[in-house]
């Protein structure tokens, strides 16, 4: 029987998934204007962001240990509550233009943001199964969103395939972990871990589940569906999923490897390095040969995915551990608020008949839409790393971690590959500043308000980071 | 308040406040937006003499220091940390002067999106500043980073024909080398548990095996910034594609940090590895003299003509640096102050009369000073302060350099500042030919072309000799009584030099 105490472990996430279910069925009242869906979808994740941030600093295990409250848990779960308002910003007007306004958008976006969120907290492998599959179906759906689409079929069915294939070998891995330890607790696996002498069916184990991890953060080589899938779906979904799941992803990555596994790290550190190599260097190569802006932020993605990894490969070295688990979460945030203000333009520009959504049709956007070419250009320099964005100060505390760990030659292929990105990014902005064209944009104040304030956030948190570092320093894992 | 009140932090960010007020005039007024940029670079300029009346030059140490808490990096601090020495404090009153110079320069020139224009080129003014007063690592990688982005723009969108690729490539370039640099910062911080380059230098304590490695990274951001042969083929695309006031800042200012770079962070930070390095930097100083000099001879475009000059003549000033000893060094400094101001220069001349001929192939003029004497006048004055002729500045910059490059222990041979030599009589030969093609001679065809379009060819109008006569006062002044320049960096230049030589002694 469950205890109160158990119940305000996972507060806010009771409440969301309440205010989700109630408004699946309101949904039904609420007959001509979906906007009133969206609004209360949004009220709904406000109070839940409340929620969340009244438990800083509080630290419990809830359920017999299956979850965790700790610095950690509220850090990304803040995050990710963010996402969801900022996806349902993008979506409000967008789906009204594309002809998809429907209210079961909405409900299906809060019951991933709670998946999401179930997947910071998860202290056992069982609940990361069931969190990884409460964000996942709900966004194989919304991937599918604009049903009239082939492209947008494919990918909610490309999504689908290869994210079950991906399930199943982190369901195998835990079947593993649990054979070779007997539990599917992390303290427990870290405990049977720690003791014994190297466990090849444990390694193993964990491998797998590195597999099931490395596609829902689109590493390479598990990335395969990233641009299509990218592609293929609603901007405003690819908006909220390429941020919200990465997020998620990495959150259940960190909190798995660095709670159950960091004996294992002799054995993994090897496969982390060349995975994230891997990821930095296909990703940024493959994004030079895009003419799609959404195929070429769907690569850009990628390759983040490669920068954080990076940061992770020394996770082993205790002294370092923190520093590459606060220089993660700093860099998810950074790339949380560049990430949906890039989408935000790319939404903006996108016409009702499709078009719109090559780099060519940037040209000149300056001369037309000087603030949005700015925002514009503003997400895209922090995206490279760049002064003066908040993505710099991410990217430099990412190399930190690296260069403690030792893994000078890894940043090296990070700076390399971030020189690299450096063109196709610029390409972009050379469209915009540099050559005459006629854009066409479409307006609606959320939109506008969203690129607008993560660009002043990208610019303005580059000058005021600290309480960010502060934030994520102090977001400790509960072991 | 206190914060903002430091005269350092209040000239670096002045220039936005101009920017913010560019922001809210109407694109259509032009000249309220050339005057608002002129007006506040000029009132920068006005701040950076306030800062020069502050600065006490007997002091070798930095001074007017700002110096706050920025944000907490794990476990240390990230600081705001400006200060001015005798290393800096020529290249900031350059920077303001040739900022305001190129503002004024562009008047006529640029006459479409002036608003955005002037905004680029405002923030640029802030970015080097910050790059030549920051003491913080972090603090001077986000300038030196921030100073490429308003360049890019102005390469890139008023720029020639080939503007694109010219300001990817610049882009790409800078940043290639910049990374690197990164790296370095990085392991020095997470050694050291500081970037405050003063307490970094006052530690001192890294193995020479690393400082090897971490002197290369910095060089090597340093070395495409000054530009270094052999990776300096940045620099003519970027020159010639440039808009005038661009090159002028370009070669003006921009170059300077690298060399700066060299002399803040690479020679006192890692005093061994320089001392290893200076007969190979030398060499390859070198051979940037006599390459810089013999490609800008065969130049038919004169604009790119005086790109490759920089080549050479930034050649002395690694050639100055890497000597090591106080005629270098001394001589470094002011012959980066020299070749802003006569290189500077010679962009503005150029442009002038681009603006009228819309040609920079050199064949097409001639017998030019006939028709606008004025210009022909300033053009050889400059030409022969460029050249390094006794009694103009370039003379002074030179000779002191290649004093100290002879007297060298560190570069170890003579042989070097003797070949280097050689690139002042080429100097000569490259510029007088210029010269000669075209302000001498038969009258070219460019000129019955524009009579043939309009009213001919007019001479400097009062605004154009408004812009070049104080780069010619001080022309004169240092190149007939230098020592007051001389006695400002004297005091930082000794330090540093006296630092090394312990390091030198205490080297096996």
């Amino acid at each position: 029987m469950p205890q109160f105490t158990d119940i305000q472990t996972i507060l806010p996430l009771t409440v969301l998934s309440a205010w989700a279910c109630v408004l699946l069925l309101l949904d039904v009242f609420v007959i001509r204007r979906k906007g009133l869906t969206a609004l209360l979808a949004a009220l709904g994740l406000a109070i839940t962001l409340g929620l969340t941030l009244s438990q800083a600093g509080r630290t419990a295990y809830g359920f017999n240990g299956m979850v965790a409250l700790d610095g950690f848990s509220v850090f990304v779960n803040a995050l990710q509550v963010l996402s969801g308002l900022l996806g349902i910003a993008l979506a409000y007007g967008y789906v009204r233009r594309m002809g998809l306004e429907r209210g079961e958008y909405y409900s299906l976006l809060l019951f991933s943001v709670i998946g999401m969120m179930l997947m910071a907290q998860s202290t056992d492998l069982i609940m990361v199964f069931i969190a990884l599959e409460l964000l996942s179906i709900p966004l194989y759906v919304l991937a599918a969103f604009q049903r009239t689409d082939p492209r947008s079929e494919e990918a909610g069915l490309k999504y689908f395939l290869l994210g079950a294939f991906s399930t199943g070998f982190l369901v195998y891995g835990i079947a593993l972990i649990y054979g070779a330890t007997g539990s599917t607790h992390l303290s427990t696996v870290l405990n049977v871990a720690s003791s014994g002498t190297s466990n090849l069916l444990l390694t193993i184990g964990a491998a797998l589940a590195l597999v099931g991890f490395g596609f829902k953060v689109a590493a390479v080589p598990f990335h395969m569906w990233t641009p299509d899938v990218y592609q293929g779906a609603p901007t405003a979904v690819t908006g909220f999923m390429s941020s919200g799941a990465k997020i998620a992803g990495f959150a259940a990555l960190l909190r798995v490897f660095s709670t159950a596994f960091p004996s294992l790290a002799p054995n993994l550190t090897d496969v982390l390095w060349a995975l994230a190599a891997l990821t930095m260097i296909l990703g940024n190569i493959l994004a030079i040969a895009q003419s799609d802006i959404k195929r070429m932020l769907a690569y850009s993605s990628v390759a983040h995915t490669g920068y954080i990894l990076m940061a992770f490969v020394p996770y082993g070295n205790p002294e370092v551990a923190p520093v590459s688990l606060a220089a993660g979460l700093i860099y998810l945030a950074a790339y949380t608020i560049t990430n949906f203000g890039a989408w935000s333009v790319v939404i903006a520009l996108e016409q009702p008949d499709g078009r719109g959504l090559q780099i060519a049709d940037y040209d000149g956007l300056f001369w037309r839409k000087p603030a949005l070419a700015l925002a514009m250009t503003v997400f895209l320099i922090s995206l490279i790393g760049f002064p003066p964005t908040i993505g710099l100060v991410g990217k430099f505390y990412l190399f930190r971690a690296a260069i403690q760990g030792g893994f000078v030659g890894l940043a090296i292929i990070g700076v390399v590959t971030s020189l690299i990105s450096a063109y196709y990014y610029l390409r972009v902005v050379v469209n915009m500043f540099m050559y005459e064209g006629e854009p066409q944009t479409s307006h609606d104040s959320w939109l506008d308000l969203t690129w607008s304030a993560m660009a002043a956030a990208t610019v303005v948190f580059s000058f005021f980071p600290n309480w960010l570092f502060v934030l994520a320093g102090s977001a400790m894992l509960l072991r | 308040m206190d914060f903002l009140l430091q005269p350092l932090t209040l000239m670096t960010f002045f220039p936005l406040v101009g920017v913010l007020i560019l922001l809210l005039i109407p694109s259509e007024h032009k000249n309220a937006l050339r005057w608002t940029a002129l007006i506040t670079s000029l009132i920068t300029f006005g701040l950076s003499i306030w800062v020069f009346t502050l600065f006490r030059p007997s002091d070798p140490n930095l001074q007017l220091v700002a110096c706050y808490d920025w944000f907490t990096f794990g476990d240390w601090t990230v600081q705001y940390h400006m200060g001015v020495d005798g290393l800096s404090i020529l290249l900031v009153l350059l920077t303001t002067f040739l900022t305001s110079i190129s503002i004024l320069s562009t008047w006529t020139a640029i006459q479409e999106r002036v608003k955005d224009f002037m905004i680029f080129f405002t923030l640029l003014e802030t970015g080097m500043l910050g790059v030549f007063l920051a003491q913080d690592l972090f603090l001077f990688y986000i300038f030196w980073e921030f100073t490429l982005v308003p360049m890019y723009f102005l390469i890139g969108i008023w720029g020639g024909p080939h503007r694109i690729y010219a300001a990817i490539k610049f882009f790409l370039y800078t940043m290639a080398g910049s990374i690197l640099m990164l790296l370095a910062i990085l392991w020095l911080g997470i050694a050291g548990r500081t970037f405050s380059v003063p307490d970094l230098i006052a530690q001192g304590n890294i193995p020479p095996n690393v400082q090897w490695w971490l002197f290369l990274a910095f060089a090597a951001a340093f070395a495409i910034k000054v530009p270094m042969w052999p990776l300096h083929s940045w620099l003519p695309d970027a020159h010639v594609e440039a808009p005038t006031a661009g090159s002028v800042i370009l070669a003006g200012v921009l170059l300077k940090m690298g060399t700066y770079g060299f002399l803040r962070f690479n020679l006192p930070l890692f005093p061994e590895a320089s001392l290893r390095a200076a007969p190979w930097i030398a060499l390859l100083a070198t051979i940037g003299i006599l390459y810089g000099a013999a490609v800008s001879y065969a130049q038919s475009d004169v604009k790119k003509l005086v790109a490759f000059s920089s080549v050479s003549h930034l050649g002395f000033v690694m050639l100055g640096l890497f000597a090591l000893n106080t005629q270098g060094i001394s001589g470094a400094i002011l012959q980066m102050v020299n070749h802003g101001l006569s290189t500077g220069a010679l962009f503005l001349l150029v442009g002038m009369i681009y603006e009228q001929t819309h040609t920079r192939e050199i064949r097409v003029y001639g017998g030019l000073w006939k028709i606008t004497p004025i210009f022909g006048t300033i053009m050889l004055i400059v030409s022969l302060s460029s050249m390094g002729l006794p009694g103009l500045n370039g003379f002074v910059g030179e000779f002191t350099i290649l004093l100290g490059a002879f007297g060298s222990q560190a570069i170890g041979s003579p042989w070097y500042a003797g070949l280097s030599a050689i690139g002042v009589i080429l100097a000569a030969i490259y510029i007088l030919y210029m010269f000669q093609r075209m302000f001498l001679g038969p009258q070219g065809p460019i000129v019955d072309e524009v009579e043939h379009h309009g009213h001919g060819l007019r001479d400097l109008n009062w605004r154009e000799i408004v812009t070049v006569l104080p780069i010619l006062v001080f022309i004169f002044w240092i190149g007939l009584y230098p020592a007051p320049f001389f006695d400002l960096m004297a005091p930082s230049v000794n330090q540093l030099v006296q630092a090394l030589s312990t390091t030198a002694i205490a080297m096996p």
